[in-house]
């Protein structure tokens, strides 16, 4: 069954004659149809990836062949793609169809991949649930009445329920991580200006960065590969050079120094996700790493720290949504001005306009200084403290989330207890670095843990080489849901 | 720190976001439990602490000023809701 098969062994599969691009692509495209209730996928467009299968197979009869040739991939759907619509999960986006690819669409298009669909996701990346699509909640592959995560659920569960073997996420402030941790799954959120983000759509500028979803480190290695690299294009892009993933992924882990901060796994964290955090920290223990203890203090104020400076960012950032070039626009109107605050007010959803308003009142005359400037010192203050703390460890370990997945409806009420939820995830948007979730556990429901790992900037490799042991002798990023299996 | 319901009002005209009067109230309730949290910050000593407002210490490249994009224009009107002879077209604004 290909579809049970990791993005590396399908390249193999596809190397060997094993299986064709056209019949791989066929296999998958039947899953998204036989599983649409899980509501991954926005827009999916059978006939050209049946035809872009039908031509990789043919350049590689000729010899033509890329890393990814012939295999399918799905972008979230904040990726600006020629293809089809980029809707951001929002009605404001819900028709529109960009004139041009994003940087990582065309590269990835470059190196083979071919693009079998856009996934769901919460509106303009602002939720950690996928709760807030205009299209509707995605569902968790592991327990259908559970919130996948988010923003980038629909990517988390089309992996999660091999619908698709790899997918592109973003994360600006855990929506890679948070959702492969509630699916099982690797997601890795590189360090800011690895990988170009011409072409996606903006949230937060200085937090945003997208990455792959998928099942392993080794898969992540590929993806990424593609992904990085500068673009001048992008003005945030790092000029630094890509290493090749793969060569170091089987360097030995021993004597590698993982910090464990103290306030990462205290009382607010579920008993049984502690109880998976400590276990895997015992594997990397046997592998030869050693566990340091350490202390982030100010990572306490990240959250307030980001939920000032993200909604600050996408209240200017979401500003070019004004029903004149392009997206949506309200039917009548007497005045420019209300021509504006129609379509935006009836355009974006109720946690996009509360993200938009918080930001516009922190930016606003009186209070600037007290909420926006405080939160920016903050930051500084919480990367200065990774800065000291990787001194005393080459990595920072703990759980990427304090719970696993929640009931859909859970928190759709309580905003500030949606947010509460990316607590681990965000201080690595803050400073920049990189951060690499991986599956390590299942609680009493059957529903996956996540070990977050967080390293030094632009040491992805080093992410990928951690995670990449601990898979050598562990299983839980090989187990399907059942009912997917 | 509570919000009032005609800062809300404020801070909508601000945004450019139509609320209905009936939503107000929901959104003064949201708002100001968003601002609690925020709270969290006032303890936080910070001193003269830089601000940090980019994770990476870049610098705007330059470039040469030459024109490098090919004149796409059509092609990016072409999903605007109202053109009119290469023109976004929007209601009258000077009387």
């Amino acid at each position: 069954m290909p579809y049970r098969q990791t993005l590396s062994s399908i390249v193999g599969m596809l190397n060997r004659n094993d299986i064709s691009s056209v019949e791989l692509v066929q296999c998958f495209l039947n899953r998204i149809e036989e599983h649409s209730e899980l509501n991954a996928f926005i827009s999916v467009d059978a006939e050209e990836a049946l035809k872009q299968a039908r031509l990789s197979d043919e350049a590689r009869a000729r010899g033509s062949i890329n890393s990814l040739s012939g295999i399918p991939i799905a972008h979230k759907d904040i990726f600006c793609t020629t293809a089809m619509a980029t809707t951001c999960g929002s009605r404001m986006l819900k028709d529109f169809v960009s004139p041009y690819n994003a940087t990582i669409v065309e590269l990835l298009s470059k190196g083979g991949a071919i693009l079998i669909g856009k996934t769901n996701m919460d509106e303009f990346a602002m939720g950690s649930s996928t709760e807030t699509s205009w299209f509707g909640p995605t569902r968790n592959p592991w327990h259908k009445d559970h919130v996948p995560g988010g923003s980038s659920g629909g990517s988390a569960a089309a992996v999660a329920a091999r619908l698709v073997p790899a997918a592109t996420g973003t994360d600006t402030g855990g929506s890679i991580r948070q959702p492969a941790a509630f699916c099982g799954l690797t997601g890795l959120k590189p360090s800011y200006g690895r990988i170009s983000r011409y072409g996606m759509i903006a949230y937060a500028s200085s937090l945003d960065q997208g990455g792959p979803i998928t099942q392993t480190a080794e898969d992540a290695a590929r993806v990424l590969q593609i992904m990085a690299g500068f673009d001048k294009r992008d003005a945030t892009s790092s000029n630094r050079e890509v290493p090749n993933y793969l060569d170091h992924l089987q360097d030995p882990i021993a004597g590698l120094r993982i910090g464990v901060p103290r306030n990462f796994v205290d009382d607010a964290v579920h008993p049984e996700v502690v109880g998976a955090i400590h276990n895997s920290l015992k594997e990397f223990e046997k592998r030869g790493a050693k566990l340091v203890e350490i202390s982030l203090p100010s990572c306490n104020a990240a959250i307030p720290c980001y939920y000032v400076i993200a909604p600050a960012e996408a209240s200017s950032n979401l500003s070019r949504f004004d029903g004149i070039r392009y997206g949506y626009r309200t039917d009548s109107f007497d005045d420019l001005d209300e021509l504006y605050k129609k379509t935006r007010g009836e355009g974006f959803g109720l946690e996009v306009k509360r993200r938009i308003m918080i930001g516009t009142f922190a930016l606003s005359t009186g209070y600037y200084d007290a909420y926006y400037r405080k939160a920016q010192q903050i930051r500084r203050l919480i990367s200065n403290e990774f800065e000291s703390a990787f001194k005393k460890c080459d990595y920072i370990a703990g759980p990427t989330s304090p719970t696993t997945a929640f009931g859909l409806g859970e928190k759709t009420n309580d905003p500030v207890s949606m947010y509460l939820s990316d607590i681990f995830t965000i201080s690595a948007n803050l400073s920049g670095i990189p951060a690499i979730s991986i599956p390590v556990g299942f609680d009493n429901r059957g529903l996956p843990i996540g070990l977050q790992l967080i390293g030094r900037s632009f040491d992805e490799q080093g992410l990928l080489n951690l995670a990449h042991s601990y898979q050598q002798v562990t299983h839980w990023h090989q187990e399907i849901p059942t009912e997917f299996s | 720190m509570p919000i009032t319901k005609s800062a809300v009002q404020h801070i909508a005209n601000l945004a450019r976001i139509r609320i209905e009067t009936t939503d107000i109230e929901q959104y003064t309730v949201d708002l100001s439990r968003i601002l609690e949290l925020f709270q969290q910050m006032d303890s936080m000593e910070v001193d003269d602490k830089e601000p940090l407002a980019h994770p990476q210490d870049i610098e705007l490249r330059l470039r040469d000023d030459v024109v490098t994009e090919p004149e796409i224009r059509q092609k990016l009107q072409s999903v605007a809701p109202k053109i009119h002879q290469g023109l976004y077209s929007v209601p009258k604004i000077i009387e």
